[in-house]
C-alpha cells in the first residue's frame, strides 16, 4: 500500500480523526481526489499549508471550498471529469465532519446522493464541533455536555428528542438508495479499510461514516483514543455495520455487550449524568441492537 | 453566415451558453431565470450540447458544483437572480477567491422582502464586492453576445475572475427581439476550448496534484486580495481587446461604457440596462422636438468600474443625472457612489443628480426619464441641487405620511 498521507498534518495529540482518514486516504491510492469541508481536518490537512512550519500531509490533489459544500462541490468534480472524457479510474473522497455532514451540509450531500453521483463520502464523526471548540452539533450524543450544552442549574447537557442516541446519518443515507452505507470506527481500522476497499469497487454515491473520538472534547487522556472508540462499540454505543443495495449487515456482532457505562465513565462530558440518565441511555441502546435483530 | 431569429433574453443567454460549448451547467430554478436553463436542459437532451446538466438542490449547491466543475476543468455556467444569487453568496467569493473562470446570468430581480419578482438591480448589487466582474446588458443580442465575450474575458490569464452577465428581470428575459444568431465555427474561432495551465489556474488533476483553498495566515493574505484587485483592473484592457476581436467577426462592438450622443451634450444620464434604450429614446425625442443638448452615458462594465471612461465622456457636461434601480440604505444609491468616487479628483466634472427609479420592476417609462432630464436641465440652469436623492414614480399617497 502506498501511502498518500504522508508527515506535516497539524491535527490535534490522540486525533481519532486524522488517524481514520489516514486508514482510508492510504487505502484509496495516488488515483483520488479529495475535497475537503471546512472542519478539524480541513484545518489539520489544508489548513496548514500557508503557515510557517505547516507543511501539506497529502501527495493527492485536495481542494477546500467552505463548510457546506462537500457533496456539492464533488458532485461537480464528478459532472466536470465526465464532461472532459476524464473520469475514469480516478476515485473522488468528499470528507466532512459531523457538523458539515448532518448539520450545515445535509442539503448538499442529500442533493448529491439523490442525484446519484459517483463519490464515496467520508463523515468522521467526533459528535461535536472540535474546531470551534466543542459546541453540540446534530451527532452530539444524548446527554453529552459541550460548551453550548453545559451543565448547569436548569439545564444538563444535551437534550434532544430522546428517543435516539444522536441523529442517525448512516440510515438517513440509506434511505436514500445508495449503494453502499457503511459505520466504521477508528478502533477497528481492519473493518475500516475492508469497508473503504468494497466501496471503491462500487459505482455511485457511497456513504462511510467514522466514529472518530476527540480527547479534547470528550473529555479522556491523548493516549486513550483507541480505547475510548472500542468502548463504544463493545458497548453498543456505536455498531459496525454495512448496508449494501439495502441489505444489512452487522461486520461486527459484539459477543457480549458491556454496559454503557463502561464507555461513559471513560469521559469527561459525560461525568455529570445521573443513575437515571445512565439508565435512559442504556435502554436506548438496547432499543437500537432489538432494531438491528442484535442480541 | 448567421441567422436572424425572434428570441427572448433568456433564449439568447442560451444560445450564447450552446456557442460557448460549455461543458457543465448546473443551476436551481427560480423567476425569471428558469427558461434560460429550461433551453440549455433541451440542448443538453437533443444531443445539440455535449454538456453535463446538474440541476442542484438549491442555489448553494449550484454554485458549489460550478465551483467542483471548473475546479477540475470544465468550462462552466449558471444561471440565477434575487434571492437565489443571495443564496450562492459566500460562494461567489469562494469562485472569485479561487480565480475560477465561471460564467453566471443574472436576471436581475428585487430582494425579498416584500416579496416580488420584478425587476431591479438589488441582487446583483449585493455581490458587487465579491471579486466578480459584472456587465450589465440592454437587449437580447447583446446578452448572447456578451455571454460568448464573458467567457473569453474570464478565462484570460490576466483577468481568471468569474463573471456575471447582467440582464434585467422579465423587461428583458421575457421580451423577444430579433437576434442575429452567429455560426458556431465563427465562435469556436473566437472563443477556443477551454484549456486551464496548472502554472496559474486552480487545477484539480490527479497527473498534476495541487492543494487549494488552503488556511492563509494574515502575512499571505493581503496579497492575494491586491492579485485579485489588480486582475479586475486588468480586466478593462481585456474586456476591450476581447470586444474588438468580437467586433472583427461579428460586427457588434459594447465598449466598458457607450456615450450615446455625449459629445456635446450638457446634460447626460447615467444608468445600466435596459433603461438605457428607453433613455436613447428620449435623448432622441429632445434633441429634434426641443433641441436639448442631453445624452446618455450607458454603463456596461459596472465590475471593474470604467472610471476614465466615465470621466472622459461625462467630465464636460455641466450635469450627470445618475438612474439607479438599487439602493445602498443609509447613503443613496450604488451607481451614483461609484460615479462619485471616480469625479472626487477630477479638475472638470458635472454636477451630479442622484436617481432612484424602477425598483421591485415599477416601470421606468419615457416619461420618467423626461423627468429626469427636465430636473437636470434645472439644476444645468440655477446650479442648485434640489435634492441629496430623488425618487421617480414614487407614490406619496401609499405612504401614509
Amino acid at each position: 500500500m502506498e501511502s498518500v498521507m504522508v508527515s506535516g498534518h497539524r491535527a490535534c495529540p490522540g486525533c481519532g480523526s486524522i488517524l481514520a482518514l489516514r486508514h482510508a486516504l492510504n487505502t484509496l491510492g495516488k488515483n483520488t481526489i479529495v475535497h475537503i469541508a471546512t472542519g478539524c481536518m480541513q484545518v489539520s490537512i489544508v489548513g496548514g499549508g500557508g503557515f510557517p512550519g505547516g507543511e501539506f500531509p497529502l501527495v493527492i490533489p485536495t481542494l477546500h471550498t467552505a463548510f457546506e459544500t462537500s457533496g456539492a462541490v464533488i458532485a461537480g468534480m464528478d459532472a466536470g471529469l465526465k464532461a472532459l472524457g476524464k473520469r475514469e479510474g480516478i476515485t473522488l473522497v468528499a470528507i466532512a465532519g459531523d457538523g458539515g455532514t448532518a448539520d450545515i451540509g445535509l442539503q448538499t450531500l442529500s442533493g448529491a446522493v439523490e442525484r446519484g453521483h459517483d463519490f464515496i463520502y467520508i463523515c468522521y464523526d467526533n459528535e461535536a464541533y472540535m474546531n470551534t471548540g466543542n459546541q453540540r452539533s446534530g451527532t452530539t450524543m444524548l446527554f453529552a455536555a459541550t460548551t453550548t450544552t453545559p451543565v448547569g442549574k436548569v439545564k444538563r447537557g444535551e437534550i434532544h428528542l430522546s428517543v435516539k442516541l444522536k441523529k442517525d446519518m448512516p440510515t438517513i443515507m440509506a434511505a436514500h438508495g445508495v449503494p453502499y452505507v457503511a459505520t466504521a470506527s477508528v478502533a477497528y481500522p481492519t473493518d475500516l479499510v475492508k469497508k473503504i476497499k468494497k466501496a471503491a469497487e462500487i459505482y455511485g454515491p457511497r456513504y462511510i461514516h467514522i466514529h472518530t473520538p476527540c480527547p479534547y472534547g470528550w473529555g479522556f487522556p491523548e493516549s486513550k483514543t483507541i480505547e475510548v472508540a472500542r468502548f463504544a462499540v463493545q458497548t453498543g454505543c456505536w455498531v459496525l455495520y454495512e448496508i449494501e443495495n439495502g441489505k444489512l449487515n452487522v461486520t461486527l456482532k459484539v459477543a457480549e455487550r458491556k454496559p454503557v457505562k463502561e464507555y461513559l465513565a471513560l469521559q469527561r462530558r459525560f461525568r455529570h449524568l445521573t443513575d437515571a440518565e445512565i439508565s435512559q441511555i442504556q435502554k436506548l441502546v438496547d432499543k437500537k441492537w432489538k432494531e438491528l435483530g442484535l442480541p | 453566415m448567421s441567422n436572424r431569429k425572434l428570441i427572448s433574453g433568456n433564449k439568447a443567454v442560451a444560445e450564447g451558453v450552446r456557442l460557448s460549448e460549455v461543458n457543465v451547467v448546473s443551476a436551481y430554478p427560480i423567476t425569471p431565470q428558469t427558461s434560460i436553463v429550461e433551453y440549455i436542459s433541451e440542448y443538453v437532451a437533443n444531443g445539440i450540447l455535449h454538456a453535463q446538466f446538474v440541476q442542484a438542490e438549491s442555489e448553494f449547491g449550484a454554485m458549489s458544483v460550478c465551483i467542483g466543475a471548473s475546479s477540475v476543468g470544465a468550462r462552466v455556467f449558471t444561471a440565477t437572480c434575487s434571492q437565489g444569487l443571495a443564496l450562492m453568496h459566500e460562494l461567489n467569493y469562494v469562485a472569485a477567491g479561487l480565480r475560477l473562470p465561471i460564467v453566471m446570468a443574472v436576471t436581475n430581480r428585487q430582494l425579498s422582502q416584500p416579496f416580488g419578482m420584478w425587476c431591479d438591480h438589488s441582487d446583483a448589487m449585493g455581490e458587487r464586492d465579491s471579486g466578480w466582474l459584472q456587465i450589465y446588458v440592454e437587449s437580447c443580442q447583446e446578452a448572447l453576445d456578451t455571454v460568448i465575450q464573458a467567457f473569453k474575458i474570464a478565462e484570460n490569464k490576466e483577468v481568471l475572475l468569474p463573471i456575471m452577465v447582467c440582464l434585467d428581470g422579465f423587461v428583458l428575459s421575457h421580451t423577444s427581439e430579433v437576434v442575429d444568431v452567429p455560426e458556431l465555427q465563427t465562435v469556436k474561432e473566437f472563443l477556443p476550448p477551454y484549456k486551464p495551465d496548472p502554472s496559474y489556474h486552480t487545477l484539480i488533476d490527479v497527473n498534476a496534484p495541487m492543494a487549494a483553498g488552503g488556511g492563509c495566515p494574515p502575512a499571505y493574505t493581503m496579497e492575494f486580495d491586491y492579485k485579485k484587485f489588480e486582475a479586475q483592473e486588468k480586466a478593462k484592457e481585456v474586456i476591450k481587446k476581447v470586444d474588438e476581436e468580437f467586433a472583427s467577426l461579428f460586427g457588434r462592438r459594447y465598449g466598458l461604457v457607450e456615450a450615446y450622443r455625449c459629445e456635446d451634450a450638457e446634460i447626460i444620464l447615467a444608468a445600466m440596462g435596459t433603461m438605457v434604450s428607453t433613455a436613447k429614446e428620449v435623448v432622441d425625442r429632445l434633441r429634434e422636438d426641443k433641441g436639448w443638448p442631453v445624452g446618455v452615458l450607458k454603463i456596461r462594465s459596472y465590475r471593474p468600474f470604467p472610471k476614465n471612461e466615465v470621466l472622459k465622456a461625462a467630465s464636460k457636461a455641466k450635469v450627470l443625472a445618475v438612474v439607479n434601480r438599487a439602493i445602498s440604505y443609509g447613503i443613496g444609491t450604488p451607481l451614483f457612489s461609484d460615479i462619485a468616487a471616480s469625479m472626487c479628483n477630477a479638475s472638470q466634472k458635472p454636477i451630479l443628480l442622484n436617481f432612484v427609479a424602477g425598483m421591485g420592476g415599477r416601470d421606468v417609462t419615457p416619461k420618467n426619464i423626461m423627468t429626469i432630464f427636465e430636473k437636470a436641465k434645472k439644476t444645468t440652469e440655477t446650479g442648485v441641487v434640489e435634492s441629496e436623492i430623488e425618487w421617480i414614480g414614487l407614490n406619496r399617497a401609499l405612504l401614509g405620511d
